[in-house]
């Protein structure tokens, strides 16, 4: 049995599906590679949320997307089973307001029939109210999509990655790859900043960077990358407007769809907006004052009633990897051979991340004839960290039985225990994260994520990260820099020091 | 010589404004909502003076720092060697209320505020 | 069913800092079987991390650091024997009926169902976020509140910055200014927005003058910028509006960003209760025994209203205590005909909200504007008191009579008037 040994640039939720889908076999060696201390920070960690239906994509200029954006949809409902990933699956209302958005509309139906999204119809004013009473009652209409859906991406990551590792796929986290070396012809590994990594296969999943890993194998040189920023406005979970339907606005030649929904977690949330950015732009994450003005005007269109502006909880911003086009580039290479280009995987590539994971598995075996032999134990489930939050006080006295750990709330917002922190640190070790960060634990557990944004918890989740590591309270690592500069003597020491020298 | 100037008074919440006019009959000072106001004037236009506190770290203590202030205030000029003072200072729990941690700097010393047990 | 741990209480106090203590020594001194609740590990909350003085003139006549002024309350407790548990959250309260409440409480010995006749809340405050102020850019690491930065200097010893941007001029705000200038680091400003500063006077004096840190009023912070830690801020004039004023922008280089915007009182579980909020405080709407619209239901300290003095917090929990006193003596607060409290000229707030004119109150207002030179009226009781100056910082106390309130018949109003004034 030929062993392969596929090296994967980038731990989005991309390289993570593949990851999965690759663990399946017995005889394929996994090395999934992230350059930031922890998987999803990039294009996966701010977005809208939504697995799309596949009505918005159009057959005849992205025959790919459109395919995988309705396979994505149906198997997303088996992966958020078996991963016990935070989803919900309420439609989605793209709601017209004028005739000529009207007629904007009536397109996506025709895409719905060719693509074949079930159930996708126009719904007019009383039903439209019917599904949806927080929507502005001057609407005309809407497209109604009922198999749309929300999930928690960033858990979705987390949770495909903890699988896969489970599975046998190796993390190498805080390792960038800065070439793919290539011997006669074929890829042999990465360079990475940790050293070299040796790989028969390739793929390149790195998501904003990614058109760099395809530029140094040389394929396909005129593919780039543009940023694309999204901004967004989230809500306290105790804003009373919160629509259970995924609703958008219509999509014209000027403005994308600008999304108000209510996230998994409870938070009603407006965006994205859509601005490319400069080439270089890739770390260009800020908010600006437009941005959420903007939200805010495209909101009105939509909502009967807008939440109190001052209960907005947080504002932030993500990029999207646009590419020439709006075409992905999915690809395996023969010349050389062994390279995979996953890269310009815009919308709907959260939606289509399972079956672009299962497309790329067919390339691969088409082009590089692989013989791949299934796992006869592969482990399909995996659990969610047992929470607290929104049980019985039944269930939670139940909980502290087990572990006194549950009966000490950290953060109030939220309702997150001890326990829940100390095993998101454990599950963060178990998949090879080697920083334990505040932020990757606020991912895991939602300690920060509430109203006060953890002014009363960072302090006790960074204790905790502290006594769990060894690594002094000041020297944490909160996203990406340490949570103090040093203890509160540091200054007065140097000045002392000074003095007497 | 005859100088004026406005003090805001820093003893109490009150915060009152001072009007102190300073000439070879002495100081005269107005605005006061009581006497101390101008015991503070005073002081403050020949020789300011200020509490100082910070915290320095403790080990083995149920809480991994004790507060300090100095036992009384200290010429303004005085502030940064007090705190120099403190700079190389870490204590061992337990420490009292009161506790005197750090002595004679300019002219006072360093008190705990806070009390730390032994951590259990 | 559940085999859930269950007690009976009188007085059941939600928060353990100052106005939580108090209330609980003083409920226990009226012979009322009570507990006191706190989340953290340890009680005292917020004064046990102000190392520095300005506490205790008003209750004790005597100048104390917050630390100190809170080890004066422990010693009480321990003196009494107050019944308290540490690292418990309240996860819920159910209104059985008037006379019975039910706070679900999590400890690590499990869930606790505390059944009780009143409830004294005195979880405090939380603070603004930068997000709640509308400051854009990016968010690196280097952001803290000012109680966080507090929490992190004075009771983990860990020094969060060297160059620090504050923002807003209230008197957390300018503590903290003071401590990051005493442990060496730089405080390059003091942002606010308002045209006067949020805090004491005394305050802008001893932490700002002192150490030579610009006070920069009707100034806002409009955006931050960094990629791993703060690296500056843009800064920008407003006018009387708030609004930016274009091409006033400038940045000012710092890694550290203090937000200190203000408090807001911590409700989320008297909310969820329905109950009647006050939009000036952002606390609950109560009688002048600190008794909100539900029924023997108490508040006191920063969860009532954003107090300047913990003094105040501490007479509070006492008032609620003695509330609780009567509501349980009587079978609930009698029937009485309360009379509003209503606000006059230039008074931005008021608490209590309403009174019966059978008891002595004090009331504690705040100012909509500075103005100097002022009478503080309350012209249905004949109440008058001359102000050489009002600041919104400083809340002003008016100690009226029963006999006073007495001649009240509908409301009362509390207005504040120029000497030369003329309605």
């Amino acid at each position: 049995m030929h062993r392969y040994r596929v090296a994967i640039v980038g731990a989005g939720i991309i390289g993570a599906s593949i990851a999965r889908i690759l663990s399946m076999y017995e005889n394929i060696d996994v090395s999934l590679i992230e350059k930031e201390p922890d998987v999803g920070w990039g294009v996966s960690k701010a977005n809208t949320a939504v697995i799309h239906p596949g009505h918005e994509e159009d057959p005849k200029s992205y025959p790919l997307r459109a395919r995988l954006c309705k396979e994505g949809n149906e198997l997303w409902r088996e992966w958020v089973r078996e991963l016990d990933i935070p989803a919900k699956w309420p439609g989605e209302l793209m709601v017209f307001t004028s005739d000529e958005e009207e007629k904007a509309a009536e397109k996506y139906i025709e895409f719905a029939k060719v693509n074949k999204v079930p159930g996708v119809r126009v719904v007019y004013r009383e039903e439209l109210r019917a599904l949806e009473p927080t929507v502005n009652p001057d609407a005309l209409g809407a497209v109604y999509a009922p198999t749309a859906g929300m999930i928690s991406p960033m858990e979705a990551v987390i949770a495909i990655v903890e699988n896969a590792v489970e599975n046998g796929v190796k993390l190498f986290t805080e390792t960038e790859v800065f070439n793919v070396r290539v011997s006669a012809n074929r890829v042999i590994g990465v360079d990475t900043n940790r050293g070299f990594i040796e790989a028969d296969v390739v793929i390149n999943a790195a998501g904003l960077y990614a058109d760099k890993i395809s530029n140094v194998v040389g394929v396909d040189t005129w593919f780039f990358i543009k940023p694309r920023r999204g901004e967004y406005l989230l809500f306290d979970e105790d804003v009373d407007i919160k629509p259970t339907r995924i609703l958008h606005t219509v999509p014209t030649l000027v403005t994308k769809g600008v999304y108000v929904v209510t996230t998994v977690h409870g938070n009603l949330m407006i965006g994205p907006t859509a601005e490319d950015l400069p080439v270089d732009a890739r770390e260009a994450t800020l908010t600006t004052r437009e941005g959420l003005e903007y939200l805010w005007r495209e909101a009105g269109k939509i909502l009967k009633v807008l939440p109190p502006r001052s209960r907005v909880i947080r504002t932030f911003a993500g990029l999207r990897p646009e590419p020439p086009n709006g075409q992905w580039l999915i690809k395996a290479y023969d010349s050389p051979w062994g390279f995979v280009n996953v890269a310009g995987t815009r919308s709907p590539g959260l939606t289509a991340a399972p079956a672009i994971a299962l497309h790329v598995l067919e390339q691969m075996r088409s082009v590089f004839d692989l013989r791949l032999v299934k796992k006869e134990k592969w482990n399909p489930f995996r659990k969610d960290i047992v929470r607290v939050r929104n049980r019985s006080i039944e269930e939670i006295d139940r909980l502290v039985e087990t572990n006194p750990d549950y009966g000490e709330i950290l953060c109030y917002c939220r309702m997150v225990s001890k326990a829940e922190v100390v095993e998101a640190i454990k599950r963060m070790k178990a998949i090879g994260v080697k920083t334990i960060t505040v932020d990757g634990i606020k991912f895991r557990t939602y300690a920060g994520m509430g109203k006060c944004q953890g002014s009363f918890c960072r302090w006790r989740v960074a204790l905790l990260v502290s006594k769990y590591t060894g690594v002094p309270l000041e020297s944490v690592v909160v996203k990406r820099g340490s949570y103090g500069v040093g203890d509160v003597k540091l200054l007065l020491r140097g000045r002392a020091a000074k003095g007497q020298g | 010589m005859h100088t004026e100037l406005e003090l805001t008074c820093i003893l109490c919440p009150m915060s009152c404004t001072l009007k102190v006019s300073i000439s070879d009959a002495g100081i005269d000072v107005r605005g006061n909502q009581c006497a101390k106001g101008v015991e503070y004037a005073k002081q403050e236009v020949t020789n300011p003076v200020r509490h100082v506190m910070t915290v320095v770290r403790v080990r083995g203590g149920d809480i991994p720092t004790v507060s300090l202030i100095t036992s009384k205030p200290v010429p303004k000029n005085c502030i940064e060697r007090v705190m120099e003072a403190t700079a190389y200072v870490e204590l061992e729990a337990p420490i009292e209320l009161g506790q005197v941690v750090i002595k004679d700097v300019c002219g006072t010393s360093l008190v705990a505020t806070r009390r730390v047990r032994k951590a259990t | 069913m559940s085999n859930l741990i269950e007690e009976r209480y009188d007085v059941v106090v939600i928060g353990g800092g100052p106005a939580g203590i108090a209330a609980a020594i003083r409920a226990t001194e009226l012979g009322l079987k009570t507990i006191l609740l706190e989340n953290r590990d340890v009680l005292g909350g917020i004064p046990l991390q102000c190392v520095h003085p300005g506490f205790g003139l008003h209750y004790f006549k005597e100048d104390l650091t917050g630390t100190q002024f809170i080890h004066r309350f422990f010693e009480r407790m321990e003196r009494i024997g107050v019944e308290y548990i540490t690292s418990a959250h309240v996860h819920s309260i159910e209104y059985r009926d008037y006379m019975e409440k039910v706070v679900n409480t999590i400890t690590r010995k499990g869930v606790l169902r505390l059944y009780s006749k009143t409830i004294i809340y005195t979880v405090g405050a939380r603070e603004r976020t930068l997000f709640e102020i509308g400051v854009v850019g990016d968010r690196p690491d280097g952001i803290y509140t000012a109680g966080e930065a507090q929490t992190m200097m004075d009771i983990y010893g860990v020094l969060p910055g060297k160059d620090v941007v504050i923002i807003g001029s209230g008197d957390v705000g300018l503590i903290m200014a003071r401590r990051f200038a005493l442990e060496g680091a730089r405080v390059k400003a003091v942002i606010e927005i308002m045209p006067y500063p949020g805090g004491l006077m005394r305050n802008v004096v001893q932490c700002l003058r002192d150490f030579n840190i610009p006070l920069l009023l009707s100034h806002a912070v409009i955006s931050i910028a960094g990629k791993k830690r703060v690296e500056k801020v843009t800064v920008v004039k407003v006018d009387e509006g708030f609004r930016p004023i274009p091409g006033t922008e400038f940045e000012i280089a710092c890694d550290t960003v203090v937000i200190a915007a203000g408090l807001r009182p911590n409700i989320d579980l008297l909310e969820r209760l329905s109950i009647a909020i006050d939009p000036a405080t952002g606390g609950p709407m109560v009688n002048e025994l600190l008794e909100t619209s539900i029924p023997g239901i108490f508040v006191a300290g920063n969860a009532l209203v954003i107090n300047d003095l913990a003094d105040y917090v501490v007479e509070q929990g006492e008032k609620a205590a003695e509330g609780a006193k009567i509501f349980i003596e009587n079978s609930g607060i009698p029937a009485e005909e309360w009379k509003p409290v209503k606000r006059g000229r230039n008074i931005r707030l008021a608490i209590p909200h309403y009174i019966s004119g059978e008891r002595s109150v004090t009331i504690l207002a705040r100012v909509a504007k500075p103005e100097q030179r002022v009478f503080v009226e309350v012209p249905e009781v004949g109440y008058k008191t001359f102000h050489m100056a009002v600041r919104p910082a400083e809340m002003i106390r008016l100690d009226l009579s029963k006999d006073a309130l007495s001649k009240a018949e509908k409301s009362v109003t509390i207005e504040v008037k120029p000497i030369a004034y003329r309605a």
